[in-house]
């Protein structure tokens, strides 16, 4: 029984990425390195005004002054950041108007990786903004958007026709000065999405940015703000998926949320870069820094995150709680096999009075890998009357894997209410009995168990995003998972 | 600041008398780790929330000679009803055999100057054990201990002993002529099948202020039972540090509790290093704070080998300005299959100005466990205290009751009846409680 049950969970944590086509077309490249040149040659290339290149500069001085953490419960070898291409976009004109005039190859792309650019999302509607290799690809229903006020486009479209709205709030949420990472994007970010939505607008269908990284040797470093205006409502979908490489690629994006007076923005990722292969070789360095704040009353914001990609990620979506009664939320799911690593959490700043939090995260770790969850709850001194409830849970299939819980809880309000539970465990026997016993197989019953642990996450996300949540759960872990 | 403190104890280690050679090589390593160490900033992980270089800015004395305390001074600071238990007294940190009165036989319990001990028939056992939390704690306040590891002491409790009455270890600190600083060291060995219980309590004379660095190690060997008991409560100008480590090395059962009722800026340090199969431990604190009291404990549960199981309770009550901190790990090393370890911090702000940080931590490397940690924060429950006001009782009382049955879950577990009714007394004091 205990042997049988070993050999499923051999091959549940055994599978491959199935994500790991190149495509190949033409790119227009940066020259390998990073020197102020560089952000020079970026921000000549997107053809940008000249607050957004001192923008940049100012971020990479403030770089240059910085030292890597090294506080992550991670190890990788030393980046070298001269070897890095730090600008790679596809190279053809992509002022498109209709999908049709879209290079063919990006097309199948699109088509491999199951996003349709196609009349049929209308369908399911969803608006989709896919951003290769830095660069911004195509937009739909813009139009539509637009009649309601919305606006959401790439950064670089941002920047040159709603310039007032960016330079207003870009890294007023994560200043370039924030951490390492985070000074790195700002001096070099290619691209990324911007979506405002006015007062009273509730978006009538889900926003989603598609990131895919594709050339070699290059890092991607999008840039994405989010700006609700009183009273509106947006759910935004992100995905990730990359070819497979034998080297390390690095992945620094810098995700920044306001939410105003009764606004919600309910942000859902699901992260699926190339996580390595099975001994290790290869795969994304995803390094971000999200962070979202609650400026007035009542706001919300809802993070809901499933991490199987990436060889290391180390990621904390934040929320700060400024507004009284806003809400943050914080649900993920990380699961990392072979030998990944992930050191991901959140951070929940509680300034305002009666702000509550919540967080949900549940690990599973197979291989052997290491899955740490990392998490701040801050009550400052005069936020009366906060809330919080936490809830870490971790998962362990094999015996070659770590599962590591880091909560940090610092309370300084004497009417604050904070709880914090953890448990790890395995899959217990007993449970795979029981379902045995009701004519289930070991290996179903093993998958069984896994989407329970995980179902809480799981039905925060909106439905299409669920399915391939769920899928990618199963592919993660292995084919029959699910 | 950090300059000046590493050339006053530099200074300092030339003068000491090494009259125990044996240790001579021990204590130079730990110079040597504490010149490359330091003293921990706020930026060290492990120093986050307690300020410990704030106190070398005072001007140390540092004074080794045990001889400036009377019995009578002494006697204000015994626990009631002990006069016929053993009682080790340290004076600034050195052992003082002339105010120590050893009550149990030698059949039962051997004490022994640790340089002593160190040089003779014992010389092996020291050598194997002493300095085995220094890998545990790779910061120079620990370092410093080692370096000045003086005048300490060696218990050795027999094999096939059941030690029923406690050993009072008390350790006084003399700051009449100055802010004095004591690095008291006691390396405890409790043999096969032998019953041993220690307990540890603190006393300042003078009002210049003090602080104690001091390490204990406590090793158990196989079937044995040590039970072993922290007291502080010492006025608001007296500061320490300490670090409890005990190795089990056979299965055995230690228990630890550490009571926090007042003092300065105080960190304990607890390990638990469960080194043989099937060992049990439980590891009990609570913190009752008021004034500007600043308690931080941490603690550790090291799972080396399988089947272990751990338990853990902390809890706080943060009155005034006080501020708690909690920092407990467990880890589950790769080979530390079906571990059972649980862990709960529980916390009660009561003062404006009190705040509390906590960060319960788990670290596990092998599938095959069950580990969980639980932590709350928040306040006395409105509904509880509003039934007790309809049953006529004051709300004053009725808070007072409640919090003094939120700290009794930790008294109950303080076995020597007189230590527990001396504990007792002073919360219910402080709690206002008299029912």
């Amino acid at each position: 029984m205990y042997e049988e049950n070993e050999n499923i969970l051999d091959q549940v944590t055994s599978s491959e990425y199935k994500y790991g086509f190149v495509s190949h077309f033409e790119t227009d490249d940066a020259p390998k390195g990073l020197s102020e040149d560089t952000v020079r040659f970026i921000s000549a290339r997107k053809n940008e005004p000249a607050w957004m290149l001192e923008y940049r500069l100012k971020a990479y001085r403030h770089w240059l002054t910085m030292q890597e953490p090294t506080w992550p419960n991670v190890s990788y070898p030393a980046i070298n950041y001269q070897d890095i291409i730090y600008y790679s976009a596809p190279k053809q004109k992509i002022k498109a108007n209709s999908l049709d005039e879209i290079d063919p190859e990006l097309r199948r792309t699109f088509e491999k990786l199951g996003i349709s650019l196609q009349e049929q999302k209308r369908l399911s509607g969803v608006a989709v903004d896919a951003v290769i290799d830095s660069i911004s690809v195509t937009t739909t229903f813009k139009d539509e958007l637009g009649k309601q006020g919305i606006i959401f486009c790439s950064m670089s479209e941002a920047i040159q026709e709603h310039p007032e709205l960016v330079r207003k709030h870009l890294g007023s949420v994560v200043p370039p000065t924030d951490n390492f990472f985070s000074a790195l994007n700002a001096a070099v970010f290619s691209d990324g999405s911007f979506c405002y939505i006015p007062e009273g607008v509730r978006c009538p269908m889900e926003l989603s940015t598609y990131f895919r990284i594709n050339a070699a040797n290059t890092g991607q470093f999008e840039r994405t703000l989010i700006v609700a205006e009183p009273g509106s409502y947006v759910s935004y979908l992100e995905g990730c998926t990359a070819p497979m490489r034998d080297e390390n690629q690095l992945h620094a994006a810098v995700v920044e949320l306001i939410a105003l007076e009764r606004a919600e923005i309910k942000y859902s990722t699901v992260q699926n870069w190339y996580p390595g292969d099975k001994e290790g070789r290869g795969g994304i360095y995803n390094f971000v820094t999200k962070r979202g704040i609650c400026a007035g009353d009542y706001a919300k914001i809802s993070w809901t995150q499933v991490e199987t990609g990436s060889s290391i990620t180390w990621k904390y979506p934040s929320v700060i709680l400024k507004g009284d009664y806003s809400n943050g939320e914080f649900y993920s799911v990380a699961v990392t096999n072979n030998f990944q690593q992930a050191d991901t959490g959140t951070k929940m700043i509680h300034l305002g009075k009666n702000t509550r939090s919540r967080i949900v995260s549940k690990g599973i770790s197979a291989g052997r890998s290491n899955n740490s969850y990392r998490g701040l709850v801050q009550v400052a001194r005069h936020a009366s009357k906060a809330r919080n409830f936490s809830q870490c849970d971790s998962l362990l299939l094999g015996d070659k894997c770590g599962a590591h819980t880091f909560p940090y809880i610092e309370v300084k309000n004497n009417t604050a209410i904070v709880e914090h539970e953890a448990t790890t465990s395995k899959i217990g026997e007993d449970q795979i009995f029981y379902c045995n016993q009701r004519g289930i197989d070991t290996e179903t019953a093993v998958a069984l168990i896994i989407n329970g642990f995980a179902k809480e996450v799981m039905n925060q996300l909106p439905m299409e995003f669920a399915v391939e949540a769920q899928k990618l759960l199963a592919i993660s872990l292995e084919g029959s998972v699910g | 600041m950090q300059k000046e403190a590493k050339e006053f104890f530099n200074t300092r280690f030339h003068e000491q008398p090494v009259n125990g050679s044996a240790l001579a090589g021990f204590r130079q390593q730990g110079l040597d780790m504490f010149n490359k160490l330091g003293i921990p900033a706020v930026k060290h992980e492990e120093w986050k929330y307690t300020r410990v270089n704030a106190l070398f800015n005072n001007d140390l004395t540092y004074n080794l000679d045990a001889s400036g305390i009377s019995k009578a001074e002494l006697d204000s600071f015994r626990l009631p009803q002990t006069a016929n238990a053993t009682s080790l007294v340290l004076v600034n940190g050195v052992y003082s055999p002339e105010l120590s009165d050893i009550k149990h036989s030698v059949k039962d319990l051997l004490v022994l100057p640790l340089e002593t001990a160190a040089a003779g028939e014992y010389g092996a056992i020291v050598k194997k054990h002493l300095g085995h939390s220094a890998a545990y704690h790779p910061d120079g306040i620990h370092a410093l201990n080692t370096a000045f590891t003086h005048g300490g002491i060696f218990i050795l409790g027999k094999s096939n002993r059941v030690i029923t009455e406690p050993v009072y270890i008390y350790h006084i600190t003399d700051s009449r002529s100055g802010f004095a600083f004591a690095q008291p060291r006691i390396l405890a060995y409790a043999e096969q099948q032998c019953e041993l219980q220690l307990v540890e309590y603190y006393g300042t004379i003078g009002n210049e202020g003090s602080f104690t660095n001091e390490v204990i190690e406590i090793v158990a060997e196989a079937a044995s039972v040590l039970d072993y008991y922290k007291i502080q409560h010492e006025g608001p100008h007296a500061n320490h540090v300490g670090t409890t480590h005990v190795r089990q090395l056979g299965k055995c059962l230690t228990n630890a509790v550490t009571i926090s009722l007042s003092g300065g800026l105080i960190r304990n340090n607890l390990n638990m290093i469960m080194e043989s199969e099937r060992g049990e431990s439980h590891m009990y604190g609570l913190y009752l704070l008021n004034g500007k009291t600043h308690v931080d404990n941490h603690t550790i549960v090291d799972n080396v080998q399988p089947n272990c199981f751990s338990n853990e309770l902390y809890k706080g009550i943060m009155d005034e300005k006080s501020t708690g901190v909690f920092n407990g790990k467990i880890f589950v090393r790769q080979d530390a299959q079906k571990t059972n370890a649980y862990q709960s911090n529980k916390n009660i702000l009561l003062g404006d100005a009190s705040s509390v940080n906590t960060k319960p931590q788990l670290e596990i490397f092998a599938d095959d466990v069950k580990c969980s940690h639980g932590c709350t924060i928040g306040r006395l429950d409105e509904e509880a205290l509003f039934y007790l006001r309809t049953r006529g009782i004051s709300e004053k009382n009725a808070q007072s009751l409640m919090l003094h049955a939120f700290a009794v879950d930790i008294l109950e577990n303080i076995k020597p009846q007189a230590l527990k009714v001396f504990v007792d007394h002073i919360i219910s004091e402080r709690l206002d409680f008299n029912f």
